[in-house]
């Protein structure tokens, strides 16, 4: 049976159980009138039912269809000729994408042989025996599930508590997911970086100067350097996040003052949401804007001054980030100005300070922890972003703080590492892992640190 | 008098004579910080009027007005009105025919080649679907307005500048002069491009559209919002309402907020080392991306909807427990319906971001030149922050038009589901 | 006729129904105020001063003088306007909105509220000082010296040190704070720190000094040294202190204006007010009818 199929079956098999678990639970009390003397509603008795029938089936269901492709395709190998399973991973590889494509029906990329075909038709044998197998086994678990938790049903039974007792059971399994998914990036990323560091050594990668990724496919092969020292790659990010931030950061803070304390209502009402706006674009959006718009106009004002300019700056990029970054910078610092106590304002006035000087020397310095933290949350998104970096950066790894030369990113070579035709375990996909373990870390380091500082700085005036 | 009194005067001068240059440093300040709103809104207006500048021509595609004639013996020389013997027949012929009749003076090779491909690739496609739907065109004449190739409709657009030297521009002075000749005779004519919101991806911009895109985004949110809504409610009620205030907790809450701010690339490499590695998922399809962009879009929803039950006051939980409702049934029957609207809210506005999303998805794969429609969560697509990707890498002025005008379309759905977001919270929300 | 019958003929007042408070009746708009509005050696002078907050009438028609070097302590039940109508002295309204002021507030003969005057330098001689002290998060020092500093009164370290030191001497604290002075204002007591607050408006050398209600979150020992220290401020400076309870007014003050629900219902010597009121509201509010 397809899968939607046998979804929709154990669907209609749990709508099915409810109504036998309700009618029972009222059936051994004598009908409707005997119900006071049930422990929960029927309904109750019902969802129990319905839930014991449904679940362990979907669940089983769940983890088969999870790893069928991966058994079916080692069982399909196991069962080819020995010199064919002796191949090079590679050659392993592609043969079993042959071997599917033939099964589903696709086309194929080499000649089409007997081998080929026992292999394509063991596939698609197992893959029906797999399918029949589930359905029983899922139909099966059901069934018995269903007709065992039917039995138990009676006045006594604690049916609310048991439904509760479930649901509560799911809502904790929901909130694991936000763990589960923490984990499961450092562990990906942790599992395939470390495949990484086995071929190149920690060292050469986070000190090493020459980023050139190219991994020689046979051994004489010219232009292999294979050098994978990421240091360009941080001076690039460090470069871009830099005109980012000087962007960023004082139009945002002196928007954000501006709005707070010196705005009418009316102003502060229509300008806020259209700052917002800049967070709500697409990053792609950017990335087009600064490489189609901003970079050829870079250019030729540079070369009207006499500068040579790339037409990849650093500079188009970093300032199309900024803007993006403005948002974050002035709403958070919008936030901690807001809440510093009107008390200070009052005592400075109160002085015959004038509306700048109570900002400069009296709100700012008390707000300054939570403008910090919002600057490193600010710089943190600006380290990881990909799109505008990918469209209007370049993909040489120059080590320069000349904002008119190209540089490259952390994120530009994650991107193209992966964006590619390469197997899963060359050195230059894992290298992608190793930059994306780095980024989480780094990112990661500076969010902690920013949440830190802003929570604290909020118990401080709560 | 005293030594206060001296005291005093000197204090009320010196305060005077400070004064001038204080309120120029007020002054200055003041206009330091309206400036830098100032330049925010133009930020926000260069950008919106450069795409809404480059991209609103693309809604109108020029077509070229010709005679055709569904030559029988080129269409179907049999006549067995067979149609998978009649789609192998030369349509392009019968394209080329009318054109050459216009222009009988062409006769070398190069020439002639330049006439035909005055028409799209795709105009024998357009006669080849007509007779599909109506064999009985097959022995008739028609006046039909066919697909210009993108180079004619960046000239009849204006995009391509007729005085610079012709090494410089992709149409040289003959095809204008026999573009200015069809349009005095009135056969340039320039229609709503349609196509372009219904056709996939395609080499040639004229024929181009996001059609495929704006499907694989549907499908792509359609099972984000599936997995992500009822997970992310379902724990946000978890940690609101049930979880003991502990040490674990706290470890969630502060997990949850740092995975908020995870750079979305990450995420990326997660699916691809995740569902398409290890669980062998296929590449391409909108439930990778969904469940990728569901671990995405999961914290921002947790917390707004957190923050939802948060605002629900206890008196109503109170009273519910206070009828002898047990704990699940106050939360479920009262706590949540009242907190529902905020929740929404929240989801779609973590929709509209996970639909701008476009590095995660460049990771696990739908980044590949797809051009059919896809018709399910299962076929390979592409999304539309992606096709403006591969869009805006394309040379053709044709495609940064059409860029353009992805992103318009783009942006009016974000706008449409964020004004949703605020209309809803505007007439749902409760102020307790 | 019974005492209330004979005194509410004579003050005018219609006899209250039993069990409604005399203290929610309002007066008329063209109520005079009882006693002295006002005296020769007048620091601060105001003439039909009216509040308006949004549509609230909040201070009716008050002329009330403020004697040089004196303590004038304004006292009444809640939300009589007190407060109001002492920020109104040093323009402190402004910052709020909905806030209008009418009427004529001279200081040394010149209108405050004239458009023309510079609201900077008159906080500088009206200075204020909070019902919950709010010191600066800063050092002890720079609290102090931040008057000092922005107004460009002193020209080196050593005269803003002197200043400092003369400033936390004339408040009392010196020789408690002397050894930490960079340590944060925050850290101090609640007493230290009004002390402290007193001390920083004392720095930019006011006239005028303005308190509201500055003992209400102290503990009663710092209360009875902020009161020590007013009396000693008096020498050299003109004090103004809204208070709510009757005892401070008769120990620290004295002249004492009783406010009522926006009027000034009634002034004169504190010692005159508290054992001979003329008017009955004052009569009631200091027996404790209400209030």
């Amino acid at each position: 049976m397809q899968t939607p199929i046998l979804i929709l079956v154990l669907l209609g098999l749990m709508a099915f159980a409810f109504h036998l678990g309700k009618t029972r639970s009222l059936a051994t009390v004598g009908g409707r009138t005997g119900i006071r003397q049930l422990h929960s509603l029927p309904a109750y008795y019902g969802f129990y039912t319905a839930l014991w029938a449904g679940l362990p089936a979907l669940l089983i269901a769940g983890v088969w269809l999870f790893f069928e492709s991966s058994v079916i395709t080692s069982m399909v190998v196991a069962g080819l000729p020995a010199e064919l399973r002796d191949q090079p991973p590679a050659q392993l590889g592609l043969l079993v994408n042959d071997i599917t494509n033939l099964a589903n029906g696709n086309i194929v990329s080499r000649a089409v042989d007997d081998q080929l075909r026992a292999a394509a038709d063991h596939m698609n044998a197992l893959r029906g025996i797999g399918k029949t197998a589930l359905t029983a086994v899922a139909l099966c678990i059901a069934l018995g599930a269903g007709a065992l938790a039917w039995r138990t049903i009676g006045p006594r039974m604690r049916a609310r508590n048991r439904v509760e007792a479930i649901v509560n059971a799911l809502l904790i399994i929901s909130s694991l997911i936000a763990i589960l998914t923490t984990v499961g990036i450092v562990l990906s990323v942790l599992f395939e970086s470390f495949q990484f560091f086995h071929k190149i050594p920690l060292t050469d990668f986070l000190f090493g100067l020459e980023w050139s990724p190219q991994i020689a496919l046979r051994a004489d092969q010219v232009g292999a350097s294979g050098a994978f020292g990421a240091v360009p790659l941080f001076t690039g990010t460090l470069l871009i996040s830099v005109i980012a931030l000087m962007v960023a950061v004082p139009i945002g803070l002196m928007s954000a003052i501006y709005l707070a304390d010196y705005a009418s209502p009316r102003l502060r009402s229509y300008a806020k949401p259209v700052l917002e706006v800049l967070a709500g674009v697409p990053t792609v959006v950017y990335g087009f804007f600064a490489a189609l718009t901003l970079a050829p106009a870079i250019r030729g004002a540079g070369e009207a001054m006499g500068l040579s300019v790339s037409s990849e700056s650093a500079l188009a990029a970093g300032l199309v980030m900024g803007v993006m970054i403005i948002p974050f910078v002035s709403s958070l610092s919008d936030d901690v100005i807001n809440a510093v106590p009107q008390s200070l304002r009052d005592a400075s006035y109160a002085l015959g300070a004038t509306r700048s000087e109570t900002i400069r020397q009296v709100i700012l310095p008390a707000a300054l922890p939570g403008i910090m933290g919002g600057i490193l949350l600010a710089a943190s998104r600006a380290i990881g972003e990909t799109m505008i970096v990918v469209m209007a950066a370049g993909l040489s790894a120059n080590m320069t703080i000349n904002p008119l030369d190209s540089v490259t990113t952390v994120t530009v070579q994650i991107v193209t590492l992966l964006v590619g035709d390469q197997e899963f375990d060359s050195a230059k996909t894992l290298a992608a892992f190793a930059l994306g373990l780095l980024l989480f870390i780094v990112t990661l380091g500076l969010n902690i640190v920013a949440l830190h500082i802003v929570r604290k700085y909020r118990e401080q005036y709560e | 008098m005293n030594d206060a009194t001296q005291n005093r005067r000197r204090a009320i001068d010196v305060v005077n004579a400070s004064l001038k240059k204080r309120y120029a440093r007020e002054a200055r300040f003041r206009r330091i910080g309206l400036g830098a709103v100032v330049l925010g809104l133009v930020f926000v207006s260069v950008l919106f009027f450069d795409i809404v500048s480059k991209g609103y021509t693309a809604f109108v595609q020029t077509h070229i007005e010709l005679e055709v004639f569904f030559d029988p013996a080129v269409i179907d020389p049999e006549g067995k009105r067979d149609m998978q013997e009649i789609a192998r027949a030369d349509f392009r012929k019968l394209v080329r025919e009318p054109l050459r009749a216009l222009f009988p003076e062409v006769k070398k090779r190069n020439e002639k080649r330049a006439l035909d491909g005055m028409l799209s690739g795709g105009a024998p496609y357009q006669l080849l679907d007509m007779v599909r739907s109506d064999p009985s065109l097959i022995g008739q004449r028609r006046t039909i307005d066919l697909i210009a190739d993108d180079d004619i409709d960046m000239l009849v657009k204006g995009h391509i500048d007729r005085n610079a030297p012709p090494s410089d521009r992709r149409v040289n002075d003959q095809v204008i002069g026999w573009v200015d000749t069809l349009t005095e005779q009135g056969r340039v004519k320039r229609k709503f491009n349609s196509g372009f919101f219904v056709n996939g991806d395609s080499r040639e911009p004229e024929l181009a559209g996001i059609g495929g895109a704006v499907a694989g985004s549907f499908y792509t949110l359609l099972v984000t919002l599936v997995l992500s809504f009822p997970i992310g409610v379902a724990a946000a009620v978890y940690l609101e309402e049930f979880a003991p205030k502990n040490r674990w907790t706290d470890l969630i809450e502060v997990n949850i907020n740092n995975l908020a701010a995870v750079p979305s690339i990450v995420f990326g490499l997660l699916g691809l080392a995740m569902f398409i590695n290890l669980f062998g998922l296929p590449r391409s399809a909108p439930l990778v991306g969904g469940l990728v962009l569901t671990l995405m879009t999961l914290p921002t929803i947790i917390i707004a909807a957190r923050a939802a039950l948060k605002s629900v006051p206890p008196s109503i939980r109170e009273a519910a427990l206070g009828v002898g409702a047990s704990k699940m049934q106050t939360v479920f029957h009262h706590v949540v319906p009242l907190a529902m609207p905020g929740m929404l809210t929240g989801t779609i506005i973590g929709m509209a971001q996970a639909l701008g999303e476009t590095a995660p998805l460049l990771m696990i794969g739908m980044v590949a030149f797809i051009v059919d429609v896809p018709g399910g969560p299962l076929d390979p697509s592409t999304v539309l922050p992606v096709q403006v990707y591969l869009w805006a890498d394309s040379p053709e002025r044709a495609f940064v038009e059409r860029t353009s005008a992805a992103i318009i379309v783009l942006l009016a759905f974000l706008i449409a589901m964020n004004t949703f977001a605020v209309i809803m919270r505007r007439r749902f929300e409760r102020r307790w | 006729m019974t005492t209330a019958e004979s005194a509410a003929s004579e003050a005018e007042l219609p006899v209250p129904k039993a069990g409604v408070s005399i203290g929610s009746r309002p007066l008329d708009d063209d109520f005079k105020t009882v006693g002295n509005v006002r005296v020769n050696d007048a620091r601060m002078s105001c003439t039909d001063v009216n509040v308006f907050y949004g549509e609230k009438h909040a201070i009716k028609h008050v002329d009330l003088d403020i004697g040089k070097n004196q303590v004038i302590a304004m006292i009444g039940p809640s939300g009589c306007g007190k407060s109001t109508f002492l920020r109104c002295l040093n323009r402190m309204n402004d910052t709020i909105d909905v806030c209008r002021v009418s009427g004529a507030i001279a200081l040394d003969g010149q209108d405050i509220y004239d458009k023309k005057l510079d609201v900077v330098p008159l906080r500088a001689q009206v200075g204020m000082v909070f019902q919950k002290p709010n010191p600066f998060p800063k050092s002890i020092y720079d609290n102090i010296a931040y008057g000092p500093r922005i107004h460009g009164l002193a020209a080196s370290r050593v005269e803003l040190d002197e200043i400092v030191e003369r400033s936390l001497t004339k408040a009392g604290l010196w020789d408690e704070v002397k050894d930490r002075l960079d340590q944060p204002g925050t850290g101090l007591s609640g007493g230290q720190q009004q002390r402290l607050c007193i001390a920083r408006t004392i720095a930019v050398e006011p006239e005028v000094i303005l308190m509201d209600e500055p003992c209400s979150a102290l503990d009663p020992i710092a209360t009875a040294k902020v009161e020590e220290l007013i009396d000693e401020l008096r020498e050299n400076y003109t004090i103004a202190i809204v208070t709510h309870s009757m005892q401070q007014a008769a120990r620290v003050s004295q002249r004492t204006a009783y406010f009522h629900l926006g009027h000034l219902v009634e002034v004169g010597e504190t010692t005159e007010i508290f054992t001979n009121p003329r008017h009955k509201l004052t009569e009631d509010y200091i027996t404790g009818r209400f209030g």
